[in-house]
């Protein structure tokens, strides 16, 4: 058995030649097994398979589940689903494309762009027999008229959907957000199974932050189909599952005041209830209609929509960043008190100028280009409000260090989105000295603390911010996180509600009221002459029928320089200056906070004075009258 | 006939054309022949997917890494792959017991090792090329046939991977490991009585086996013999499959015209059961036309094995060209009705990367055999 152990590699060779050929046989046998059984399948029982896949099948369909509905305030509904019916082409079942094409259009419109949509939509990826949209949103009559007529017209189908209808179309487009088509980027993020048969996803607003809730459970019906896709029966079926209704704290009512005082003018309008941060009214201007997005629209009007110089796909009661101008100083003014840097006593000179000490730079008051420049006189923090005068200001803020300031301000939210459930919401710029390092690559300037001083400078905003910082100031400085969403039927899972903003440390019950009192003598002082009056009384404060405490504000949009004269009409229309006015009342348990932003709107006591007054006439009014 | 073929290829390596290919270590026919399988299974994915570019393209992706996996593992010379492949083995065995202790579940299998921001992979695949290399490898310097105990010795390779893949639980690739390793002990010369009397005693066991099977394995081995016992659930996917195939005919529906592919009936279209879309769309004759080349891979592959010059590459290159066999005839014999469902891709056609590169790495390691010839 020697012989055994050593290798023979002719031998091994040979034997594994021999194994490898029994093998391949092997593999012969089982391959002929298998082309044996293609025969079978394919050649002896193809009839029997045949009609097997042209016949009857078994399907499983999802189910889209309705969308659940928005309501305001009061009951009334902002979002709604509506049938709407289209007309599809199964372009397989048509023999003569042409000639169904023109049938169809003698008996129902279809505009050349229906066709020239169609063609499109033809091009993209989709399995056979499945129908491609012609036409949408048919009326009655043209469903009447293609059911009478379904027997003329193979491979033509009506379709019946749920759809998204805003029945306010451009009023609450920015309040309310709304759903979209979903498109390819949009299947990669969702749940594939949840959506099987949703159309639409919420992408703006409320509309997406409540998404989930919105939306609903999937159902299916297990059908009974044919191979091209038709069905014949529906055996079984489980329902979808509708959305949760909601409720918000919007009032419709207000909200189509204060569309209404905006006019014609860019802006924002946004109130609040200072009590609960309830968001009462969110108005930005120029709106757009969502329910275009739904329906869909042309190349053309979608172009028009997002090209427009005047964006009214931007919301800009939310997204739109500004300097603050004077609605700032309230808040300079307790930051000064809190640190001892001013007391309401304490008076200083208003010459309508001020430099810092050694520097060179004039920094100008408002009243510069009125009434001989000679400033303001005699200026203390009550009427330094009441007045907005900038000297004091300017003066306050070189007398406290600027971190004191900002960490002062950040308590009111600015610099932040605290908002519960308006997750898109710009953060504003609240700038310090580690901020413009970093960004600027500069050290921060005495100058830029001036700036501050007056809402100037790097400082951004949003209207939301400000209404946040006017129901602050109503509250004696508890801070609301503002909120949409007033109620729903069930809990809603994205409700994780941040925790409550702390309130505002440092300044004493005495300084909140009187920095309201100031508030309210901007609206009330009157009739003491032009430098005795409140900046707003001569525009909304002669004839009002309840205390309103407010601030006006005017933001630069472009610098000034030094020692140049400007004249407001030769500024280009976007060169001008932003209105603010913030505005809250009654005055002593106010019940309503809001800002008014006029984009390029000029004087913020002018302009965006009565825009507030008429938006809180509109809401206090009747409330006062029934008291 | 398969004597004949072989006989006929060494003239047609002459070929000066192809000589720069073989520089670098690929063997011209093998080449063509899997590019010409490539090719045919590309044109059909692409019906699979619904004519889906970013599907295909991501194919297009994977199956470029495969060829670049072939060749670079037809560089290494086989003396390499001696060397190491009780290390890789060893390497192997160990990562399969991290995936037992420490690996990803994914739909109640545990199978997958996650090196967290770099790679997530499935050890058990490795083990395809590892076990029959680390079989090869103890044959290498045994006389053969293969003595009792050796044999005993290479099926303890054989069953200790085999069974951790087994645990994970993953029946489907463990089978396909075990049957590399396996070809491994065949080729090597193990008397044909011995697996006679193995066969009957399994036989035996068999009804024993049945107890030992998760319900749902239980479940595609009744729906084999009637699926119409469970026409929604377990028999769905032969059902769907089988009509897809039959509805074929002699020509097929035409490519992209396929009702039961594109409508959503016949489940795992793109994967696992793509032979379906095959013999619906491009009937008796398409399936025939892919069978042939695979056929002829496996020739070319069992010329390969027969020529190399040492037991290692023998061996080695058997198995692997054999075990390539049993995946396309698991596959369409499953998709076909013949074999219950269990989880093998249609090689080098099914969507999907890891067993593309396998299959190339291993197509690799066949030609470094064939063209490495100082050993």
């Amino acid at each position: 058995m020697v012989g055994l152990s050593i290798k023979d590699p002719i031998r091994e060779q040979q034997m594994f030649a021999s194994r490898a050929i029994t093998l391949l046989l092997i593999i012969a046998v089982l391959l002929a097994l298998l082309i044996l059984r293609l025969i079978q399948l394919q050649v002896w029982e193809y009839d029997a398979y045949q009609t097997r896949s042209e016949q009857n099948r078994i399907q499983v369909q999802p189910l889209a589940p309705p969308r659940g509905l928005i309501y305001d305030r009061h009951g009334e509904l902002l979002a709604e689903n509506r049938v709407s019916s289209s007309v599809a082409l199964v372009t397989e079942r048509i023999e003569n494309f042409a000639g169904t094409l023109e049938r169809l259009g003698r008996l129902i419109s279809v505009t050349p762009a229906d066709i020239s949509d169609f063609e499109t939509r033809l091009q993209r990826k989709r399995r056979p027999f499945e129908p491609v949209a012609l036409r949408q949103a048919l009326t009655e009559e043209e469903i009447a008229i293609l059911a009478v007529n379904r027997h003329l017209f193979n491979g033509v189908e009506v379709t019946t959907e749920l759809i998204r209808y805003y029945p306010y179309n451009d009023l609450l487009a920015h309040a309310v957000g709304s759903v979209r088509r979903i498109n390819e980027d949009d299947l990669r993020t969702l749940d594939e199974v949840p959506y099987s048969a949703t159309k639409y996803v919420g992408k703006r607003g409320i509309e997406k932050f409540y998404e989930r809730s919105l939306h609903g459970e999937v159902g299916y019906q297990q059908v009974e189909i044919d191979a091209h896709g038709r069905i014949r029966q529906v055996l079984d079926i489980k329902p979808p599952i509708a959305g949760q209704n909601i409720s918000l704290h919007l009032d419709n009512r207000l909200q189509i005041a204060a569309t209404a005082a905006l006019g014609d003018r860019r802006g924002a309008v946004v109130a609040l209830d200072p009590r609960s941060g309830g968001v009462l009214a969110l108005v930005s201007h120029p709106g757009y209609d969502p329910n275009l997005f739904i329906t869909g629209m042309s190349g053309e009007q979608y172009a028009q929509m997002s090209d427009s110089i005047y964006t009214p796909l931007f919301n800009r009661a939310v997204n739109g960043q500004y300097a603050p101008g004077s609605t700032f100083k309230p808040v300079v003014a307790l930051a000064g008190l809190v640190h001892g840097s001013v007391t309401w006593d304490e008076t200083i000179e208003d010459h309508g100028f001020f430099k810092l000490p050694g520097g060179s730079r004039i920094y100008r008051d408002w009243t510069w280009t009125r009434n001989n420049s000679g400033g303001q006189g005699t200026v203390d923090l009550h009427r330094a409000i009441y007045r907005s005068s900038n000297v004091f200001f300017y003066d306050l803020a070189t007398r406290m260090p600027v971190d004191h300031l900002v960490g002062f301000a950040r308590q009111f939210g600015i610099g932040f989105n605290v908002a519960v459930d308006i997750s898109d919401a710009s953060q504003g710029l609240l700038p310090d000295p580690i901020w413009k390092r970093g960004y600027k690559g500069e050290v921060w300037y005495p100058g830029d603390s001036v700036n501050m001083g007056i809402g100037q400078g790097d400082l951004l905003v949003t209207p939301l911010q400000m209404a946040t910082l006017a129901a602050t100031l109503a509250n004696r400085g508890r801070v609301v996180r503002p909120r949409l969403l007033l109620s729903s039927d069930a809990a809603l899972p994205e409700v994780d509600p941040p925790p409550p903003m702390p309130p505002v440390q440092g300044p004493s019950a005495d300084d909140w009221d009187r920095m309201v009192d100031a508030m309210e003598a901007v609206v009330h002082r009157g009739n003491q002459g032009f430098r005795g009056n409140g900046t707003a009384w001569a525009y909304i404060g002669r004839d009002i029928a309840y205390r309103m405490a407010g601030k006006s504000g005017t933001a630069q949009v472009v610098e000034i320089r030094q020692g140049e004269e400007y004249e407001e009409e030769e500024l280009a229309e976007f060169n001008r200056k932003h209105a603010w006015f913030i505005a809250f009342a009654p005055a002593d348990d106010p019940i309503i906070a809001l800002s008014v932003l006029v984009e390029n709107g000029g004087g913020g006591s002018s302009v965006a004075g009565p825009v507030a007054r008429e938006v809180l006439d509109h809401y206090l009014l009747p409330q006062l009258a029934e008291r | 006939m398969a004597r004949d073929f072989i006989r006929s290829l060494p003239e047609h390596e002459r070929d000066a054309g192809a000589s720069w290919l073989r520089s670098i270590h690929i063997d011209p026919l093998l080449m063509l022949l899997l590019v010409l399988v490539i090719g045919y299974g590309l044109v059909v994915l692409y019906s699979a997917v619904d004519q889906s570019q970013t599907l295909f393209q991501a194919q297009l992706v994977r199956i470029s890494l495969a060829v670049v996996a072939l060749v670079i593992a037809a560089q290494l010379p086989p003396q390499i792959y001696v060397r190491w492949a009780p290390f890789i083995y060893v390497f192997g065995i160990a990562l399969l017991v991290l995936v037992l202790t420490v690996g990803v579940k994914v739909k109640g299998s545990q199978r997958w090792l996650d090196i967290p921001g770099i790679v997530r992979f499935q050890p058990s695949e490795l083990m395809k090329i590892a076990v029959p290399m680390a079989v090869a490898w103890y044959f290498h310097d045994r006389p053969l046939p293969p003595s009792f105990k050796d044999v005993c010795v290479a099926l303890a390779i054989v069953a200790i991977p085999a069974g951790c893949i087994i645990a994970q639980p993953d029946l489907g690739t463990g089978i396909l490991v075990a049957v590399a390793g396996f070809a491994v002990v065949v080729l090597a010369g193990l008397p044909w009585r011995w697996m006679l009397y193995a066969g009957l005693a399994l036989a035996t066991a068999a009804p024993g086996l049945w107890f030992t099977l998760q319900d749902y394995q239980r479940q595609r081995i009744v729906t084999l013999f009637d699926p119409e016992s469970d026409p929604l659930g377990a028999g769905w996917n032969i059902i769907q499959s089988t009509t897809a195939i039959g509805s074929g005919g002699l020509l097929g529906k035409g490519l992209f015209a396929g009702t039961q592919s594109h409508l959503d009936f016949l489940p795992e279209a793109r994967t696992d059961f793509i032979i379906a879309v095959v013999g619906e769309e491009l009937g008796f004759v398409g399936v025939t036309v892919l069978l042939g080349l695979y056929l002829l891979v496996i020739m070319r592959g069992m010329f390969i094995a027969v020529s190399a010059e040492s037991t290692f590459g023998r061996l080695l290159s058997g198995a692997l060209i054999l075990t390539f066999f049993v995946y396309v005839f698991v596959n369409i014999a499953m998709v076909a009705g013949l074999l219950p469902v269990v989880g093998v891709p249609l090689p080098l056609v099914s969507y999907g990367g890891t067993s593309a590169i396998t299959l190339m790495a291993s197509f690799g390691i066949l030609m470094a055999i064939r063209t490495h010839k100082a050993w």
